[in-house]
């Protein structure tokens, strides 16, 4: 009996003491796993510049290309919205089609207030929901920032796409596992730049490193106000937008 | 690449209303994870009803208490199926037990499963059947003594004192047996609750809103099975049980209806960014489903024919087998409400875009994995499980003989004429 008192006194003081608290403390996510720049090394972020996209769609098909997204339209790492807003406050916005035949000619409508395109993709969250919420940490987030799927451990529950306030994930079709936009991570790690920056003829997408102070993304940050997709959701998002209208989400 | 589901997407594409984001028209959580947090709510919910008579000691639902367990058991069973078969890689299903993410609350399924499975489920059934398949295995022969025999893990005292014990172990699994039903299922709708992307889900009262619905369900679905099957095997219906069981699924109802109506009239009134898209949901996509079915069909309705049956029962002593049908009717509407209900959530909360600008839609399939039929077919199994559990483990002794203290001075035949 005094052994059995003994070990429930031990239990109650090892739950007490600092060390079971810290454990529990460590599971609780948000704080724990927010991660802040690092002051050293890589921290990746990406410019868009909406007043120079043209809504050629360049990147759309450049990004299917490089990274084998299926072709279907169901499967986007990133694509183009065209927004309208009306004299009257109608706000009509399409997603972009490569291949499509040009925007018929819109200077004469005269019901329309402004138009703008705005280029979407991953915004690789600081503080993302989706890695949050995988239940094999099959996606993660890189030392320099980049959140990524590993397709071997993913289990295709899709809970990621569910916590993803920005729909920039989908299930590839072929693989059965999430996908997503990765800034071309393999073409990053051999100071290449992602491929829709590479081929956008504007210079409306802007790759580079947070932390480095000569990075053309330092020089966009400074040059320009900056506003980024959903602030209110706390994800932190590093794609850093120019001139973005109140009326995109 | 697999062609039907491109030409599903291809056929959802003319139907979408306003603007989604691309990569949104494929519904990703379909008709099999309507069904996973349907059948885990009975589980919870039957249990709190074994739970009634364990903890709180109501003496007239008794003839319910075995079979109750043993729906839980059979529900228990298949809750997983349906989200395994849902992964993209069920075959790696078992990194969620060995290297779960802790920061997720999915890879806890495993262990509040198995929590629930193994350290209540199971030993509160095993005690409760302890002695009885101890006496059944004395007194039967072949195949069905060594069953019974191994499912009592060869234990053989029937003293008084391990009799006693039995009964304390089993108040003690109960009372850990509640927090963790709550658990099982508030933990379900934490899963949908803590998705802040999603405005329709993101609410803190939406693990309560799934435990008392799975309450609901649960209650409702252990006096459906209690209905149908005494009859069946030649009993008598309880109806004091039956009209103990109902009052407690009757304020079970009306908690379930207060709360959704919080979220609904909070909504309406905070009329934050998401309203406006919400309540175009609300008006079309989900005006049958949510109007209809689950408020108008399952809860105004049953209310009221409960309601009003117990008003008439003491004025006008309502006669059993009208109020037999009129509980019958009330039941299966609630279960047809609490299905709509989840999937009201899932399919709901897939329905408009998370650019707050358009509505997309579902479309069901009938065959595949995701179809009609599939679902079907897990709706079906856990009632052969019950079936096989029901002929392992009969509970009709005690259910007759628990019932009958309560008739009041007529301790009769057991299957005692219909009346």
């Amino acid at each position: 009996m005094s052994s059995r008192r003994k070990f429930l006194r031990d239990l109650f003081s090892l739950l007490l003491s600092g060390g079971a608290i810290g454990g529990i403390l460590k599971v609780l996510p948000s704080s724990a796993l927010a991660k802040e720049a690092p002051r050293k090394g890589k921290w990746y972020g990406f410019g868009v510049s909406v007043d120079k996209c043209i809504g050629c769609a360049r990147c759309m098909e450049a990004c299917k290309t490089e990274n084998n997204v299926p072709r279907e339209p169901f499967y986007f790492r990133t694509w183009v919205e065209r927004y309208i807003i009306r004299k009257d406050g109608e706000t009509v916005v399409k997603a972009i089609e490569p291949n499509a035949e040009a925007v018929p000619e819109t200077s004469a409508d005269r019901s329309m207030l402004r138009s703008f395109f705005v280029p979407k993709l991953c915004n690789q969250c600081a503080d993302p929901p989706c890695v949050q919420v995988c239940p094999v940490g099959a996606t993660f987030q890189t030392d320099d920032g980049v959140v990524l799927v590993n397709v071997k451990t993913c289990v295709g529950c899709r809970y990621c796409i569910q916590a993803c306030p920005y729909g920039a994930r989908y299930l590839h079709p072929e693989t059965r596992t999430a996908d997503k936009c990765t800034f071309c991570y393999h073409r990053i790690s051999r100071d290449l730049l992602p491929a829709c920056v590479e081929v956008c003829p504007t210079q409306a997408r802007i790759f580079g490193d947070v932390n480095s102070g000569a990075s053309p993304l330092t020089r966009f940050r400074r040059m320009n106000k900056i506003h980024v997709l959903k602030p209110a959701l706390n994800t932190e998002p590093k794609v850093y937008y120019a001139s973005l209208d109140g009326e995109v989400r | 690449m697999s062609h039907e589901l491109t030409r599903t997407l291809s056929e959802i594409l003319p139907q979408i209303q306003g603007y989604i984001y691309p990569n949104e028209i494929e519904v990703h959580w379909g008709l099999l994870i309507v069904v996973y947090p349907y059948i885990t709510g009975i589980v919870a919910g039957a249990f709190i009803l074994a739970s009634l008579v364990k903890v709180f000691n109501v003496k007239e639902v008794q003839p319910l208490y075995r079979l109750s367990l043993l729906t839980a058991l059979a529900y228990l069973l298949v809750a997983p199926l349906p989200l395994l078969s849902h992964l993209g890689h069920p075959e790696r299903s078992y990194e969620m037990f060995l290297t779960p993410h802790l920061s997720s609350a999915m890879a806890m399924f495993g262990f509040v499963y198995a929590w629930y499975l193994m350290a209540v489920l199971l030993i509160e059934i095993w005690f409760v059947y302890r002695t009885d398949l101890i006496t059944w295995a004395e007194e039967e022969s072949g195949v069905m003594k060594w069953i019974h025999k191994t499912l009592a893990l060869f234990s053989r005292d029937k003293s008084e004192s391990a009799l006693s014990f039995d009964r304390k172990a089993l108040k003690t699994i109960t009372i850990i047996g509640i927090p963790s039903a709550f658990l099982l299922h508030g933990y379900v709708g934490f899963i949908f609750g803590s998705v802040k992307a999603n405005p329709w889900w993101s609410s803190v009262l939406m693990p309560i809103a799934f435990l008392f619905s799975a309450i609901v369900s649960g209650v409702a679905l252990v006096i459906l099975f209690y209905m149908v099957i005494t009859p069946l095997t030649g009993g008598k219906i309880n109806m004091k049980c039956v009209d103990k069981a109902v009052d407690f699924l009757f304020y079970a109802v009306i908690v379930d209806f207060s709360l959704e109506f919080v979220d609904f009239i909070h909504r309406i009134y905070q009329s934050e960014e998401e309203i406006k898209i919400l309540s175009e949901m609300v008006m079309s996509k989900l005006f049958m489903s949510l109007v209809i079915i689950q408020v108008l069909l399952g809860m105004v309705l049953p209310l009221g024919i409960i309601g009003v049956t117990k008003i008439f029962k003491k004025r006008f002593n309502l006669n059993d087998d009208l109020r037999k049908m009129l509980y019958f009717i009330s039941v299966l509407l609630i279960q047809f409400g609490i299905f709509t209900m989840r999937w009201n959530v899932v399919i709901g909360g897939q329905m408009f875009s998370k650019s707050f600008r358009g509505l997309t839609t579902y479309k069901m399939e009938i065959t595949g994995i995701e179809g009609l039929l599939y679902a079907l077919l897990l709706l079906v199994l856990p009632l052969v499980i019950l079936t096989v559990l029901l002929k392992v483990l009969p509970p009709w002794k005690e259910m007759r003989e628990e019932g009958k203290d309560l008739e009041g001075g007529a301790p009769g035949a057991l299957p005692a004429p219909e009346g």
